[in-house]
């Protein structure tokens, strides 16, 4: 079996993940850029996150033979500060040009503040002028409904292709909103806050199999690196058919990463 | 497709002790002194909602905790979430 991890923040994970990771059929893995657990003290603090998420971790990935692709932007718990946040969007273009860049994420809001969606447009309109994908955070637990809500309205405000973008960490309450609008949606398998694997495969049932994908979200949090090949598992306990689990696991990634001019399709087996 | 049997196999006894942990949680909670709070409040309700909705329950406890304004807030004055609105949505 193999697979893309969509969505991993390896900076927060060791070396031994990656390892992990490529014994378990990773082919290929994508990190957007996001909140580190703590507020960064300047931009430039961002600067060295972004040569990390474009030049070291791509090389300790590389050392495992899965290719490391990365989105780029500020997380919107940091924009809150929406002065600050623009002395880092001002960052950002230098590295828009590195090879392992798909494209801008992952953008969103965290507690649905007239600042965060401010920032959050500002990012919408530097994807449209660079002609980049968008990766999006949807706000956790009682927030995410409001935010869901928010982040279309602003993107269809702003005329975006929605089969460019894909709105991550839907759940029951917001799968059908994304997908309805056109959207691609992305189901993170981090169990206490998002999603378990049962309820991913049921949404999967639910939703359908087009235009969705699934994610670890692995980070500093509790939650783990191999969650997407472990529900890989539980779909064939549901008795979906090997080609099933290929398509959400690999295909369908692949298909919305192919519009990403950097993403290379991964050698498998 | 599984059947019911076949889902019952897979995912009874996995539900059977979540349900035990809700239970035992409550009266964990009774056997403690204080005061709950909103978040309680929203679970109560959130499990009244699962009890009461035929279908697509999931969906309906989300709802039930989630906040139902439309608006964008003025600012934050925290950055985490709690799991339930600040007042209950009926």
């Amino acid at each position: 079996m193999h697979y893309i991890e969509p969505h991993a923040h390896m900076v927060s994970r060791t070396t031994a993940d990656y390892q992990q990771l490529a014994i378990a059929g990773c082919a290929a893995l994508c990190e957007p850029a996001f909140w580190a657990g703590y507020d960064r003290a300047s931009a430039q603090g961002f600067y060295d996150y972004y040569r990390q998420l474009t030049e070291y971790e791509p090389a300790r990935a590389a050392k495992f033979g899965i290719p490391h692709y990365c989105w780029l932007c500020i997380n919107p718990k940091e924009s809150e500060d929406a002065g600050f946040a623009r002395e880092v969007l001002q960052i950002i273009p230098e590295f828009l040009d590195k090879p392992n860049v798909l494209g801008i994420g992952e953008i969103g809001l965290n507690k649905n503040t007239k600042s965060e969606l401010a920032i959050f447009e500002e990012h919408v309109e530097m994807a449209k002028k660079y002609d980049l994908p968008i990766l999006i955070h949807t706000p956790h637990l009682e927030d995410k409904l409001k935010g869901t809500k928010l982040i279309i309205d602003s993107l269809k405000n702003a005329n975006v292709d929605p089969a460019r973008v894909v709105i991550d960490h839907v759940e029951e309450h917001t799968a059908g909103i994304v997908l309805d609008a056109g959207f691609w949606a992305g189901m993170t398998l981090y169990p206490e806050s998002k999603c378990t694997a049962a309820r991913a495969i049921d949404m999967l049932e639910t939703f359908g199999m087009e235009n969705i994908w699934m994610n670890s979200a692995c980070d500093w949090g509790i939650s783990d690196p191999l969650a997407v090949v472990k529900c890989a598992l539980e779909m064939r306990k549901r008795q979906h058919t090997f080609k099933t689990v290929q398509k959400v696991i690999f295909e369908n990634p692949a298909r919305f990463l192919k519009q990403c001019k950097n993403f290379k399709l991964p050698e498998t087996p | 497709m599984p059947t019911k049997t076949d889902i019952l196999d897979l995912y009874f006894m996995d539900s059977r002790a979540k349900l035990l942990d809700i239970a035992s949680y409550l009266d964990r909670l009774d056997r403690h002194e204080g005061e709950t709070d909103f978040r309680q409040d929203g679970f109560l309700h959130a499990l009244q909602t699962m009890l009461h909705t035929k279908e697509n329950r999931a969906a309906a406890v989300l709802n039930a905790l989630s906040d139902h304004s439309s608006t964008p807030e003025d600012k934050a004055t925290i950055q985490v979430a709690f799991g339930a609105p600040q007042s209950i949505n009926k």
